[in-house]
């Protein structure tokens, strides 16, 4: 039977509690949210906090809205909800194809969009997805709040900036209306991490690509993203021959590793072809009106 | 701690550890064996039930997390001595061998068919794609589901 240590649990009734719990019992005390990460961890050892703080009374922070020019994703609005949002799927699709293909329905109904962001597996979906389209992470302290780009969110695999007595309250992903988005993923069986996954948006003008972003999980990318190959697609026209010349960038910036879910350069390959079929797919949606 | 939940409508309080997993206190405490516990790493879905009206996996949340909301077990899907269609349909359709993987099932099941009264086979499968069943092939459990969305009204036991 698989069991955490002990613990101590704490049910905190709003932000500023949890953060005043987190913050009065240190870096021992960790936030739970769905928990579909921290539980396994703590099952096996790989985490040992002696206190929760849990999350899951703040009701307040499960919200997909707009506000301005941005989509605010309250931090513990779970899988499923991201999934059934109207709101997301009228501005970002890649939300939608990346939800298919996270964990299974059950898990989906308890992962949250914080705690995705938060855990950092490297195969983290919500990740590469926010990456992507360039989003903002807001945080808050007993000391207030502060924003932090998604892309500099992350120091390494399951490390973040996130201090001990700090939360995650939102996520936020500028709308660009017009523009088209996608979620490409080779998993070894439904409901399994990737193998190599990538989310993409593009902005089009009079047949080029404007602006786009490139987002990618599982393969090692510095913020789960792929700089190189964004800076190499902006401005060139909407073609298959622009797509491949930004997937071969993408897949040469990566640095996937060798495991039980693939060898290196078969990762590297699957980086070239799903890029080609995200931005494919995202620049078809932005030709046909958006999302 | 102590914890307070309502499990089939019955409110119940327990001394528990923080550390007991809601499926080891279904199990355990409370001696509601029909939820069933397999993998523990929140992949095989034998031990889903439903929390505040949703499906969760219960070997991945705490008793102290579900303090407060309302669980629903297998053992509430027959009313008195009728079977719910989805029970129903799992015993006319075979839907199960060694039954392992039944309690899991059947309340995704119910919970597919509350939300979406008659579902395609691809979405039956996509409902219980978190769930793993060793012995069926899961044909006869879609066909279950099918069996119980085509007969929508409890059925007495035996008729
Ligand atoms: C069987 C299975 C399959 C899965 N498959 C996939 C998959 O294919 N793709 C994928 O992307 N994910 C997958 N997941 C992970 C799933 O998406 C998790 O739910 C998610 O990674 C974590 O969300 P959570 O809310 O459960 O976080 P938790 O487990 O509650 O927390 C994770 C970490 O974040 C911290 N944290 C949580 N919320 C906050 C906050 N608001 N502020 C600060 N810190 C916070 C916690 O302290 C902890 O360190 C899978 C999980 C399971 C169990
Ligand atoms: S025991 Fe919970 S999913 Fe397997
Ligand atoms: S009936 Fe045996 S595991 Fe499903």
């Amino acid at each position: 039977m698989q069991v955490p240590a002990p613990f101590e649990y704490d049910r905190a009734s709003s932000v500023e509690e949890a953060v005043a719990l987190l913050e009065r019992h240190g870096a021992e005390a960790r936030p739970i949210a769905g928990g579909h990460s921290l539980l396994p961890m703590m099952k096996l050892r790989l985490a040992r906090p002696e206190r929760l703080v849990d999350l899951n009374d703040l009701t307040d922070l499960s919200y997909v809205r707009a506000e301005g020019e941005w989509i605010a994703l309250g931090a513990m609005t779970r899988h499923a909800e991201l999934a059934a949002s109207d709101l997301l799927a009228r501005h970002y699709k890649v939300f939608q194809d990346a939800e298919r293909v996270i964990a299974d329905p059950v898990v989906r109904n308890r992962g949250t969009v914080g705690g995705s962001l938060c855990q950092g597996d490297p195969a983290e979906d919500l990740c590469a997805v926010v990456a992507a389209l360039g989003g903002q992470v807001v945080l808050r302290s007993s000391g207030g709040g502060r924003v932090v780009a998604a892309r500099d969110f992350y120091l390494g695999p399951y490390e973040t900036v996130v201090a001990p007595a700090e939360l995650v309250t939102e996520v936020r992903i500028p709308i660009r209306p017009g523009s088209g988005s996608a979620y490409e993923k080779v998993e070894r069986r439904p409901g399994d991490w990737a193998i190599a996954a990538v989310g993409c948006f593009v902005t089009l003008a009079e047949g080029s690509v404007a602006d786009c972003g490139i987002g990618l999980a599982a393969v090692g990318a510095n913020g789960y993203c792929a700089p190189q190959a964004e800076a190499q697609l902006r401005g060139q026209p909407a073609t298959e021959e622009s797509f491949r010349s930004a997937a071969e960038a993408a897949a040469a910036s990566c640095r996937p590793q060798s495991d039980q879910r693939g060898p290196a350069d078969y990762k590297r390959d699957l980086v070239r072809e799903l890029t080609q079929r995200a931005l494919r797919r995202a620049a078809a949606r932005a030709m046909a009106g958006g999302a | 701690m102590q914890v307070s939940m309502s499990v089939n409508g019955e409110r119940v309080n327990r001394e528990v550890e923080p550390r007991i997993l809601l499926v080891h206190f279904l199990r355990d405490e409370l001696n509601l064996t029909g939820t069933h516990w397999g993998c523990d790493t929140s992949n095989c879905g034998t031990c889903v039930v439903w929390m505040d009206g949703v499906p969760v996996k219960s070997c991945t949340v705490l008793a102290a997390m579900a303090s407060g909301r309302e669980i629903r077990t297998v053992e509430s899907l027959e009313q008195g001595t009728q079977l719910d269609p989805v029970q129903e349909g799992f015993m006319r359709e075979h839907g199960l061998q060694c039954g392992f993987c039944t309690p899991g099932m059947m309340m995704t099941a119910r919970w597919l068919l509350d939300h979406n009264p008659d579902p395609s086979e691809a979405e039956i499968r996509e409902a219980i794609s978190g769930q793993i069943c060793r012995c069926t092939g899961y044909e006869n459990i879609v066909r279950a589901v099918r069996w119980a969305a085509a007969h929508p009204a409890t059925q007495e036991v035996g008729s």
